[in-house]
């Protein structure tokens, strides 16, 4: 199954993206399976942390994803006020010629749940500044509102804890913030299986953010491939348009013609 | 020269090293690097002509496994 379809382009800020499942890296045992997941997800868009050189370190995250044609996402992973996010998104910006940032700016470091307050103004200041603004948010619609209202590009809600695994929690706020959005709504963190990543795309998100789901899965290849089967299955679901649900049955057969002449069928209501 | 530190460690620079400098003595590579001094992004342009002078912060980054 195409991860995307030529009529159905997932776009962000005017540029075509291509696969609706984003990446992320870490958590990876090594850089070989690394790269094998990367492949077998099909991402066009992979996240990376900025953090101080390591002199130690010998392979390049950069070669790595550049090697695969998949863009950098930069994050601002770790950064618990605006002023530190600002300036590592701007770092990154130096660093990987790109301004396009992840924002996430951490509130608790026990849930990793975003702060809201330090996460809207880390975002008007970047989005004036020319970037390209993708905010890890709640799952509020009202803070998802306000994250497009200051120029994001995307919103990104939570569907649980990073890393919890724990799916979509509250997948109602989540297609409130579908419904609402004049931007791409990507579903970031909590995704445990594929069925979660599914899940999100039914529920109307444009992609799916998928980390420790796949890195710390036991064959992280054969659930990045999972991932993108899910993510095109749920996408594909969702323009088809599902049925409404039902109290009782509908019989999919015709009653018409049937032998013994049938029954009195009870008119629905 | 007194509470220069490079990546929150301090560091004995002679005069006159410049940031360039700082790159290629820590980095295999400066392709995916970023630095900040003092806070302040320094543009890759001007790496070789600001030089680190006693008690400036320096930061250098790069792209690390990250979600």
């Amino acid at each position: 199954m195409p991860e995307t379809e030529p009529t159905d382009p997932f776009v962000i800020a005017g540029t075509v993206v291509g696969s609706r499942l984003l990446l992320g890296t870490g958590g990876m045992q090594s850089p070989e399976s690394l790269a094998a997941a990367l492949i077998a997800s099909g991402t066009s868009l992979a996240t990376v942390a900025v953090r101080r050189v390591d002199p130690g370190t010998r392979h390049s995250l950069v070669d790595l994803l550049e090697g695969l044609g998949i863009r950098i996402l930069p994050n601002t992973a770790g950064c618990f006020t605006a002023a530190d996010a600002v300036l590592t998104a701007r770092l990154a910006r130096e660093a990987f010629a790109t301004d396009w940032v992840k924002l996430e700016v951490i509130g608790d470091d026990r849930t990793l749940l975003p702060d809201p307050i330090e996460l809207v103004a880390a975002a008007e200041q970047l989005a004036d500044d020319g970037f390209v603004v993708l905010p890890y948010c709640g799952d509020d619609p009202v803070v998802a509102r306000r994250l497009e209202q200051v120029g994001c590009a995307a919103v990104m809600p939570l569907g649980a804890p990073i890393g919890s695994g724990l799916g979509i929690r509250n997948p109602h706020n989540i297609e409130l913030i579908v419904e609402q959005s004049g931007v791409p709504v990507v579903l970031d963190a909590g995704i445990g299986t594929a069925s979660d990543a599914c899940r999100a795309m039914e529920l109307g998100c444009s992609a799916v953010l998928v980390a420790s789901a796949v890195t710390r899965a036991e064959d992280p290849a054969l659930m990045a491939g999972a991932m993108r089967d899910a993510v095109a299955a749920g996408r594909a679901a969702r323009l088809a348009g599902r049925i409404s649900r039902r109290f009782v049955a509908e019989a999919s057969s015709s009653f018409e013609g049937l032998v013994g002449g049938g029954m009195t069928i009870p008119g629905p209501g | 020269m007194s509470g220069t530190t490079v990546n929150g460690a301090p560091a004995d620079l002679a005069p006159g090293t410049t940031v360039a400098d700082l790159v290629a003595a820590r980095c295999t590579s400066a392709k995916g690097v970023a630095v900040a001094l003092n806070g302040e992004v320094v543009p890759r342009s001007t790496w070789g002509s600001t030089q680190v002078t006693p008690g400036d912060d320096v930061e250098i980054v790069t792209a690390a496994a990250g979600g």
